[in-house]
């Protein structure tokens, strides 16, 4: 098992392969189906994100409710093709890292492959254990979306497998 | 038998936060199960994390999956019990309340098209029966998105046999791949109708995980589904071994001489679901 610290450097994204369980510490900005609605019409009017893309990872998940006292609720992956048709415009302004569950289009797997981008995953269902990873939460960007805002987090040893790596490795098909 | 308002969302409420939190004990323990007999080592990481994921949901009372779902329910209403109070508005409420006092998710939205939250996670969806006796039944299931997503329904020709409901399934489970969340239950409903078909789909998934079909055909479906369906090359999250279903339960239903509809309702491992009896002489949570 390897660590990691984000956001990934290029020698670490070309460290990686498809299969590889790794632990990752930093920051990540969560995003899902109505968030990446929004930043694609953000970046098509050119509107300044408070968030560098190039910078960072997009975690696609919708949390419950922290209690009191807890930093964030259940948080585990949601699934990722939903997220597809979004790859292309998010790595053209310098996403290289998504980290979500399940099979992806091929359209969206060329566009990973194209951009030298890495692909994770987290056991879907898992949300309790994730939620015990997160050391804080806050939300940076369409705070109207609840649940579906742009929050960012700090992960400490965020438990992830590469699915996709730069070599065109693809883990769902070569079990 | 009188029940009363009251009596219904407060007794509602507590099994809407519980089954979040709670993986039914039979559950927990296929997982094991199955985790023993897993000999692929990433399949097995994953029953791991999986069976930790709901210890720690369980301890520190924090819903196993952040995807708390729609909130369905399966109500048996006996005929002599009194109600002088809207039952579907007195479920609702206890919904409201549920998932607000339990941080649960709110993932409703008013309409599929303009998609604004409700806010609340109503309202849910209530199938209500009426049964012979002096109880009131209620079944609360949170379903999530990613394994109601992948799931199907066919409306096939009377010119098709048990084979191909068993490539239609299975063709279903393939296509689910990891996305559905393996290891599934999967709920097959045939016969019907178009509407009934995939409610007794819905249905055959909150059987006992140890019930066993009546039907002979049913059950052969049954066996046999379970077996084949553990071998294709699907596994734990889509990433290969022997775990890719826990169960596979069968219901059927007569339908027309020329009709054959046939369901596929996949349920992910965080098959969340409680009961609740009222009335009778008792107020029974199982």
């Amino acid at each position: 098992m390897k660590k990691y610290n984000l956001p990934l450097s290029t020698s670490d994204i070309q460290s990686l392969h498809a299969g590889d369980y790794v632990l990752l510490s930093g920051k990540i900005h969560t995003a899902r189906d109505a968030a990446h609605k929004l930043l694609v019409k953000s970046l098509e009017s050119n509107e300044v994100l408070p968030f560098d893309l190039s910078e960072t990872t997009i975690y696609y998940v919708g949390a419950t409710p922290p209690k009191p006292g807890q930093v964030i609720g259940a948080c585990g992956p949601t699934s990722s093709y939903r997220m597809d048709p979004f790859v292309e415009p998010l790595m053209n302004s310098g996403l290289k890292v998504m980290i979500g569950k399940g099979e992806r289009s091929d359209e969206a797997k060329a566009a990973i492959l194209r951009h030298n981008g890495l692909y994770l995953i987290v056991t879907g269902g898992i949300g309790a254990l994730v939620s015990q990873r997160v050391h804080s939460s806050k939300i940076v960007l369409y705070p109207e979306l609840g649940t579906e805002a742009i929050h960012e987090l700090e992960v400490v040893d965020f438990p992830a497998i590469v699915a996709y790596d730069i070599f065109g490795n693809d883990l769902y098909t070569q079990q | 038998m009188n029940i009363t308002r009251e009596d219904v969302i407060r007794e509602v409420k507590k099994i809407v936060v519980d089954a979040a939190c709670n993986l039914d004990p039979e559950m927990v323990r296929f997982l094991q199960l199955a985790k023993s007999k897993e000999t692929a080592p990433l399949a097995k990481t994953i029953l791991s994390e999986i069976i930790q994921n709901q210890e720690i949901a369980r301890n520190q009372g924090i819903p196993m999956c952040q995807d708390t779902g729609v909130s369905v329910f399966f109500v048996e209403l006996g005929n002599q019990v009194r109600l002088d109070f809207d039952l579907v508005e007195a479920i609702n409420e206890a919904t409201r309340l549920g998932y607000k006092e339990g941080f649960l998710r709110k993932s409703i939205v008013a309409h599929p098209i303009d998609r604004v939250n409700t806010k609340d996670n109503t309202p849910a969806v209530i199938h209500i029966k009426l049964v012979m006796g002096d109880t009131l039944h209620i079944t609360f299931a949170p379903k999530g998105a990613g394994s109601e997503n992948l799931s199907r329904m066919k409306m096939m020709t009377p010119a098709e046999g048990i084979e191909d409901v068993i490539a239609f399934v299975k063709e279903t489970i393939l296509l689910a791949g990891g996305k559905a969340c393996p290891p599934l239950i999967v709920g097959i409903g045939i016969g019907g109708n178009f509407e009934l078909a995939p409610l007794i789909a819905k249905e055959a998934i909150f059987r006992p995980l140890t019930d066993e079909a009546t039907h002979p055909i049913n059950r052969e479906l049954e066996v046999r589904l379970m077996k084949e369906i553990n071998e294709l090359p699907v596994g734990a999250m889509g990433l290969g071994g022997v775990t890719t279903c826990l169960a596979v339960k069968v219901n059927s239903y007569p339908c027309h001489i020329a009709s054959f509809p046939v369901a596929v309702n996949l349920q992910c491992h965080a098959a969340r679901h409680k009961e609740i009896t009222l009335g009778g002489n008792k107020h029974e949570e199982i």
